[in-house]
């Protein structure tokens, strides 16, 4: 009886606009979810079978991404309020970028406590990096420069946290925000007159670190396979094809001067 | 219970935007001037045998094929949009789509040896409804291939079991979505649509997923519009 109400509840949320399956997660929302194992076999292939991971291990992760979101949003705030900064011809593409950065912060902040977690606090900044970019906010191409390596760095970040998140729905949302972070690096370096990928290890002004680590960006191993002897594209494109994954410890590393 | 409250809050983050988002998604690729393969469209075989349909096959191979498969499209459209450049094509554009088509090519290459003799075969491409010398159908075209390569490996990742399969799934998304952006400015240049609403909804800033099967056209049914060896994906969601 349970199984027809749900299927019922179903229909009349997908009569009123919902897809099958925003209309199935929607009555998980609800609650109803304890009654799942009553419903037919097809439309139980529909739900979310995924349980795998711990609270306080998503938790870690995604508090992680939220201190980097801060970083990034408050980043573009400042950069974007800086009179005369930003030429008004650059203006969308950081108007965009930083409408997202916001709302990742928004969005973590919610799973966090959905999730029974604590969200840390916003920090303190010093975008000067103690005194290394005393013109960040004065010099349009030093903001650039920081932004190129916030947004790779932010690509890296959420790379190497994927794995931690292995078979969850906390995982979607951190691919969805990677490759996000992806077209706002993409945007950047072209702004700076780069290639919108990462050649190898070069750095162009970002700080080193951004694009070293434990597997660097000039990798060419690849599950195994030395990828340039398998292809007729050239060494630099294989590095290029392939972003590569920062550890927490890295990306923190290359974040603190940020931290006041 | 804490677990429960997070997977309902991320999977209605997840699915608020989709409905709109694959509304704008589809018009977008219909307002390019690529023709989706009626007999794509029409055609759902769940019996690949004897059908000459290439099933990729289930699980963390089927996942990997299936993104072989995407990738086998995207080098062969790229090879030959260089084989000969549309009319008017700047420098900056050939450089941009001389990259990404040596990219291709490399992440072809790859899922090719790594698959090994799990790999499906190779696919032979019906580029027929692209004019490779106008610049609006082939960079339009570019586009519609590479948001829906990061919309796939977006979705297919919370299905892989491996870590490290996850791991080379990201390592390519976020080069695709480098594509998606650079294609995107050359056609609306510093504009927001470098990561555009149609793509990445404004209320959470989080970028389209689909899984192999989802949507009309699904990826699947797009990936055949553009192919004479057709593909399905019966094993995957």
């Amino acid at each position: 009886m349970k199984a027809l109400k749900i299927i019922q509840e179903l229909e009349n949320m997908e009569q009123a606009g919902f897809s099958r399956r925003e209309a199935l997660t929607k009555s998980l929302h609800f609650g109803v979810k304890t009654a799942l194992t009553l419903l037919p076999f097809g439309l139980l292939l529909k739900a979310n079978k995924s349980y795998a991971f711990t609270g306080a291990s998503a938790v870690d992760v995604l508090n992680f991404a939220l201190k980097l979101e801060y970083l990034e949003s408050e980043y573009y705030k400042q950069g974007l309020a800086a009179a005369g900064l930003i030429p008004a011809s650059d203006n969308a593409i950081f108007s965009q970028i930083s409408l997202h950065e916001s709302a990742h912060v928004t969005l973590l902040q919610g799973a966090i406590t959905a999730a029974g977690g604590t969200p840390v606090a916003k920090p303190n900044f010093d975008f000067t990096a103690k005194g290394a970019y005393p013109d960040v906010f004065t010099n349009y191409a030093t903001f650039l420069t920081i932004a190129n390596a916030f947004e790779d760095t932010g690509v890296r970040a959420y790379k190497g946290q994927a794995g931690n998140l292995l078979g969850t729905d906390a995982l979607t949302v951190a691919l969805d925000i990677h490759s996000v972070e992806a077209r706002h690096a993409s945007a950047v370096r072209r702004l700076r007159g780069q290639k919108g990928w990462i050649t190898g290890k070069s750095t162009m002004g970002v700080p080193a670190a951004v694009y070293g680590g434990t597997i660097s960006e000039d990798n060419v191993m690849q599950g195994g396979v030395d990828v340039t002897t398998v292809t007729t594209s050239p060494a630099a494109s294989v590095q290029e094809a392939f972003d590569e994954p920062l550890t927490m410890d890295e990306v923190l590393a290359i974040a603190s001067p940020f931290f006041a | 219970m804490k677990d429960q409250k997070l997977q309902d809050y991320l999977e209605t983050a997840i699915a608020a935007p989709l409905k709109r988002k694959q509304f704008l998604k589809y018009g977008a690729i219909s307002g390019t001037t690529l023709v989706l393969g009626l007999g794509a469209c029409k055609k759902k075989n769940d019996n690949p045998a004897g059908s000459g349909i290439t099933d990729v096959g289930g699980g963390d191979i089927g996942i990997l094929n299936f993104a072989y498969a995407l990738e086998q499209l995207e080098a062969a459209f790229y090879v030959q949009v260089n084989a000969s450049f549309y009319a008017g094509a700047t420098t900056e554009e050939k450089a941009v789509l001389s990259d990404i088509m040596a990219h291709e090519v490399a992440h072809r290459d790859f899922f090719k040896k790594a698959l090994g003799t799990s790999a499906i075969k190779e696919l032979t491409p019906n580029f027929s409804s692209i004019n490779f010398n106008d610049r609006t159908s082939v960079l339009g075209t570019a586009k519609a291939l590479e948001d829906t390569g990061v919309s796939a490996y977006n979705g297919a990742g919370k299905y892989l079991k491996s870590a490290d399969y996850l791991l080379l799934a990201g390592k390519i998304v976020s080069v695709e979505a480098r594509h998606a952006a650079t294609i995107r400015d050359l056609l609306n240049p510093k504009s927001k649509d470098f990561a555009g609403d149609d793509v990445v909804a404004p209320a959470t800033g989080l970028d389209f997923s689909r899984t192999p099967n989802a949507g009309n056209p699904s990826i699947v049914a797009t990936a055949n519009s553009f192919l004479t060896t057709k593909i399905s994906a019966t094993q995957l969601p």
